[in-house]
């Protein structure tokens, strides 16, 4: 059984759905292109909140994408890949670069707004930006799945949405920067694994390092380590053949 | 055997599901599992289709344990599931190749063979229709022409009728009994539906996780012999049931508020019982033996 046909089955399911479903994109990229131009506009600076916002369309469509899985495992598309003999950690693979692969999509297109934003990053910027919009696409994904996989109604990741990948972002540098930060809300957003994927596209745009962030580099080794570290724990969520699994 | 199941237990936390379940598939026969629901049928699919491990004794398949070869396994069955399997915004072909190719099939491999099954089912004309404008007997026809894709030996059907109508459901055993005569395929079923366990082969009757009895229909049937006669009663039915008893020497069992009488010549019965009793019996009923009565039979309560 090779590994990546699977792999690409997959994503070409989820991107043919998409295709299918391109209504999904108004919303994603819809309402924080709305929450960037109102608060961004408000502050007179539409630079400084563009970051935060493609992060947070990326962070919805990653986060809800997955959401499908918990629908997929009751009954569904999911039931026939655990029966196939496909091994578990491409059909793993697969869900989540499929599900990335349309975050990412969503977030390019938000970027295609930067001129807007007053950024001029060169092509390099623009090709280094999208990199790192892949990764954050990627981690968030990953992140979805493992909550997903724990899951079993679509309200508890509704509240998990709310209460943990919400404040996580109003914390990662995309409303106020670190230096502008007090007390223990700096220790958090240093702790914060979004920090550093914000600091990131912010750094890769304005071609130079955020104040009171590390490198671009170290930032993107940071979301990179990130993801790696959330892919092997849903490779290891997923090969446990339990009950909860195939309720 | 092509599939043998040896002791398997099973438990939802305390919950015994199955309780020691043993039985033997023969190569190409249709194989019925007969039980009302909640009674472990399904556990017992699930075992089989290598998504849950049995707790202990062991299941296998072709001669490969379903729990520590389930890759073996995976190759060798088919699986049509109860639910949907079907991902309703791709197209009839769309589905078939996505499973095509979890079952590592690729070009024109899977293309002639995805040709093949639409054929065969009939969905040669569908191919390109959305899963989502489909009927629910066509859709039942798409997850079978999936599972067969791979050509598997077992086809493993989790009530295959089960919210089908009557057309849809004389269809679909047209398809399994073809099925099994061209293509050699061992079918395992699980069923709540007499008129479907009548069509197999043989059936194992399964209830609260124990096998019942197993057999053919028509040899279970006849072991009960005879006639069933119903009985409706004004007044105490177990009053009744006794002078039953004591006149015509025939023990009636009491099911739902009515008397179930299993006796030789039904007819002579009916007339004489009605006789015995003016103004007593209210309404008879006669059948031959069916499956319902098998089951009623050996467990005392009702399969539906």
């Amino acid at each position: 059984m090779t590994f990546w046909l699977p792999v690409w089955t997959l994503v070409q399911r989820d991107l043919i759905r998409f295709w299918r479903e391109k209504a999904r994109v108004v919303g994603y990229v819809g309402s924080p292109l709305i929450f960037w131009v109102l608060i961004g506009s408000g502050f007179g600076n539409l630079a400084f909140f563009f970051p935060g916002a493609l992060v947070l369309t990326v962070m919805f469509s990653a986060v809800f994408s997955t959401m499908s899985l918990i629908e997929d495992r009751r009954e569904g598309f999911l039931l026939s890949m655990l029966v196939s003999p496909a091994p578990r950690s491409s059909v793993v693979l697969g869900k989540i670069l499929g599900s990335a692969a349309l975050a990412w999509f969503q977030g390019l297109l938000f970027l295609c707004f930067v001129p807007l934003a007053g950024y001029a990053p060169g092509a390099a910027g623009v090709l280094e930006a999208a990199g790192i919009i892949f990764l954050t696409s990627f981690a968030f994904t990953v992140l979805g799945f493992l909550l997903a996989w724990q899951m079993d109604s679509t309200q508890g990741f509704h509240a998990v949405m709310n209460l943990v990948l919400l404040p996580l972002w109003l914390v990662s540098g995309s409303l106020f920067s670190m230096t502008g930060a007090h007390g223990w809300v700096r220790w958090l957003m240093r702790a914060n694994p979004l920090s550093y994927s914000v600091a990131a596209l912010r750094g890769a745009l304005e071609q130079k390092a955020v104040a009171g962030m590390p490198a671009v580099s170290t930032s993107v080794a940071v979301t990179a380590a990130f993801a790696a570290v959330l892919f092997l724990a849903s490779v290891v969520a997923a090969n446990r053949k339990t009950v909860r699994s195939f309720a | 055997m092509i599939v043998s199941v040896e002791n398997v237990i099973f438990l939802y936390g305390e919950r015994p599901a199955l309780a020691g379940v043993s039985f033997e598939v023969r190569e190409n026969e249709i194989f019925g599992v007969l039980g009302p629901n909640g009674g472990g049928k399904s556990t017992l699919f699930k075992i089989l289709a290598t998504m849950l491990p049995p707790r202990s004794g062991s299941a296998r398949i072709a001669g490969f344990d379903v729990d520590r070869q389930s890759s073996e396994v995976r190759r060798r069955i088919g699986v049509v599931f109860q639910s949907q399997s079907l991902d309703r915004k791709l197209t009839v072909a769309e589905n078939l190749r996505a499973q095509g190719q979890l079952f590592g099939l690729r070009g024109h491999k899977l293309t002639c063979r995805g040709n093949e099954v639409l054929e065969r089912l009939g969905l040669a004309t569908r191919r390109d229709d959305l899963v989502d404008s489909l009927s629910g007997g066509l859709r039942r026809r798409v997850e079978i022409a999936k599972g067969l894709l791979h050509e598997p030996s077992v086809l493993l059907m989790d009530e295959p009728s089960t919210g089908l109508d009557p057309g849809a459901r004389r269809e679909l055993w047209a398809y399994i009994e073809e099925l099994r005569r061209s293509q050699g395929v061992t079918v395992l079923l699980t069923t709540h539906i007499l008129d479907e366990a009548d069509r197999c082969d043989r059936i194992l009757l399964v209830h609260n996780g124990k096998v019942v009895t197993e057999g053919a229909p028509s040899e279970l049937k006849a072991r009960i012999g005879g006639d069933v006669v119903v009985l409706e009663v004004a007044g105490d039915p177990a009053v009744v049931r006794e002078e039953i008893l004591r006149r015509f020497g025939a023990s009636a069992t009491l099911v739902n508020g009515s008397l179930r009488v299993e006796i030789g010549n039904g007819h002579r019965f009916i007339a004489e019982v009605v006789e015995a009793f003016p103004g007593v019996v209210q309404s008879v009923a006669l059948h031959k033996p069916t499956l319902e009565d098998v089951f009623l039979d050996e467990t005392g309560v009702r399969l539906e």
